[in-house]
């Protein structure tokens, strides 16, 4: 058929085009103002956060940010006159408001143990889920829907629900405020979701790519690394990122179980208080901050995606 | 290249028995091609004999040894799948240089792209070997397939229905390639088709298999034309032999317990006569060309057979039939000997 043939049954017509092209963009920019505002925020001024109207068009500020990373206390103007000249421009900035730096917040900390458990459960529940999934998909076990369900099951309550037995049992075990009790109580969560995503993508793999690396010489761990692992890419990156997203946001248990050591940025960036109320800019600040690795995260599997399911090299 | 030797070979799927009681013993050096149609079993005992399924009884031998509870890795077979089971995520030489990439081969790397490049040439995809195998049309995915297994020397070549797919000329040639690499190679093979040009002309010898038994075992004139029973004599021959009740066309002297009678379509002398003598009638002719197929109707019967492209016979001519060789089966489809 030549190209100029516009009315094929199968491409849609121009206006339905349009029209869902529109509605995408319209979702987008609802989806996209929140997170928008929150990033405007964290560059105002702690006035400009809060002024009604709202100001739309303000003056940047890099005051949240300097908020966020650091405590400062207010002193007198007296001796605020008797202070050498400001070493750096956030000591400016926090002088201007009549305050010195006194030392850098828990920020970091809580950042870095974000990070460790996020990530760290992210690989342990995709790691013991890609292996679980490819053993339920390809070998004869004994009650094996049974399994799957209970495994499910996990699910079917609010993790909430059962908090106080973990509070409790963490208490008494020694887990608590541990990145190790983190780690293992969000791997809890998600195993069952990671093995029942991975286990429908490993079933679509057929079974004669592993049955073909046998017979070319291969052992079945080597097959599942050489062969089954590169064609389940896409649903291990999808099931990691869906991992990512839960342990990475999780605030309910992370309030509960952790306080110090372990405690994560989600429960710590509304402590944030500034004079007179939250410090609106650095809350801002954080959560944008406290985005970039899950959206770096995601942008760098987005390809695996994307590509969607591998086709055509088995007739079917 | 080894001897394999199934004795006693059954395996069952739930109340299904897909292989049973197989004996079959392929020579070194031997192109064996099991014929049968969808579901007798053929595929099954390729599987068995490579491993990927267990015997519920009986014993296979790769080259004197014992195999049969070992796994395909130790096996040292290849096998050409019918859905190719190209890896996907591989380009073509990574695809073909697979098997000798496997932990247990070592070879070193110069020696992997010199066969594979060898291969790709006498396959005729030496331009392909840089595409991902998904990018690559039916019958070209076919041949990666088979080259992947002719890219090392194992002990068996196993093939299911390895040309099924590709298009009536490249099948033309495959098969005569296949035929020489094999010959080239004294490579055993053990090849599954349900492909009767296929199976006479490559094989060395030919197993019709039906219903996971093994019927008949020899040569393909052997098969041919010394059919054991109706079921062998109606795998070969295009247009299929012909099954005629006793007594319908004179047939020289049937043996006792005769029930049909079967006749090539080459063992049919045909001769044009007047309505009246006539024992039956011209029905229609294909023109093929080369040949022509001319289908009679005798009584209530048809009977397909061929004639010259320049027949003089059109449609409602009376003709006579007269078999030569006829093959008498009895009531059951066992063929009854001449003379016994």
């Amino acid at each position: 058929m030549s190209a100029s043939t516009a009315h094929s049954v199968v491409d849609a017509k121009p206006w339905t085009r349009h029209l869902s092209s529109a509605l995408v963009i319209l979702y987008a920019l609802i989806t996209i103002l929140p997170l928008v505002w929150i990033f405007m925020t964290g560059f105002k001024t702690p006035q400009d956060s809060i002024s009604y109207p709202p100001k739309v068009v303000f003056e940047p500020s890099l005051e949240g940010y300097v908020n966020l990373f650091t405590t400062r206390s207010r002193q007198t103007p007296e001796y605020m006159a008797t202070l050498p000249p400001p070493d750096n421009w956030a000591e400016a900035l926090v002088r201007d408001r009549n305050m010195v730096i006194a030392g850098p917040s828990k920020f970091g900390e809580r950042f870095l143990n974000s990070v460790i458990i996020g990530f760290g459960s992210t690989f342990l529940s995709v790691f013991l889920g890609t292996l679980a999934a490819y053993a339920f998909s390809r070998f004869k076990i004994p009650l094996k829907d049974d399994l799957m369900f209970f495994i499910l099951s996990t699910r079917m309550m609010p993790p909430i629900a059962v908090a106080i037995p973990i509070f409790l049992m963490y208490r008494s075990v020694g887990l608590s405020d541990t990145h190790l009790g983190m780690i293992l109580l969000y791997t809890a969560v998600n195993i069952s979701l990671a093995v029942w995503l991975l286990k429908g993508f490993i079933d679509e793999i057929p079974l004669e790519y592993e049955e073909a690396a046998l017979i070319d010489g291969y052992s079945r761990l080597q097959a599942f690394i050489k062969v089954v692992l590169p064609q389940a890419a896409t649903g291990i990156a999808a099931t990691a990122i869906f991992c990512l997203i839960f342990s990475w946001n999780e605030y309910a248990f992370a309030l509960l179980l952790t306080s110090g050591t372990a405690q994560t940025a989600p429960p710590f960036i509304p402590t944030i208080i500034g004079e007179g109320g939250l410090d609106w800019p650095a809350v801002a600040a954080g959560a944008t901050l406290f985005l970039i690795p899950i959206v770096a995260f995601t942008i760098l599997l987005r390809k695996h995606l994307l590509r969607g399911i591998t086709f055509g090299a088995v007739r079917k | 290249m080894a001897e394999v030797c199934l004795s006693g070979v059954t395996k069952r799927f739930d109340e299904t028995t897909a292989v049973d009681r197989m004996d079959l013993t392929v020579a070194d050096g031997e192109f064996v091609v099991l014929l049968g149609p969808t579901g007798a079993g053929k595929t099954t005992t390729l599987r068995l004999v490579a491993g990927l399924e267990k015997a519920d009884q009986g014993r296979i031998e790769i080259a004197g040894r014992d195999v049969t509870t070992a796994s395909p890795t130790v096996r040292d077979v290849s096998f050409v799948f019918q859905q190719y089971s190209l890896y996907p995520h591989l380009t073509v030489f990574d695809n073909l240089a697979f098997p000798l990439r496997s932990p247990a081969r070592r070879v070193p790397e110069p020696e992997i792209r010199e066969r594979v490049n060898a291969i790709a040439e006498m396959l005729r995809i030496p331009d392909k070997l840089q595409n991902k195998a998904t990018q690559l049309s039916g019958g070209e995915m076919q041949r990666v397939a088979i080259g992947r297994a002719l890219v090392r020397a194992p002990q068996i070549y196993l093939m299911d229905e390895p040309l099924s797919s590709l298009d009536a000329k490249l099948r033309a040639d495959m098969r005569i390639e296949l035929k020489r690499i094999q010959k080239d190679l004294g490579a055993t093979l053990l090849y599954v088709t349900h492909d009767q040009i296929e199976a006479m002309t490559m094989a060395n010898r030919i197993g019709v298999i039906d219903q996971g038994k093994l019927i008949q075992v020899g040569a393909p004139r052997e098969i041919y034309e010394d059919p054991h029973n109706v079921y062998v004599a109606t795998r070969l021959g295009q247009p299929a032999i012909n099954l005629i009740p006793r007594d319908l066309i004179p047939a020289g002297v049937a043996p006792a317990g005769t029930a049909t009678i079967g006749a090539r379509t080459e063992h049919i002398r045909i001769r044009k006569v007047a309505e009246n003598t006539a024992q039956g009638k011209v029905q229609w002719i294909e023109h093929l060309g080369d040949q022509n197929h001319l289908h009679i109707t005798v009584g209530d019967r048809k009977v397909t057979t061929l004639v010259e492209p320049d027949t003089d016979l059109s449609v409602d001519d009376g003709v006579s039939l007269e078999l030569i060789k006829p093959l008498y089966f009895d009531g059951a489809g066992e063929r009854l000997r001449a003379g016994t």
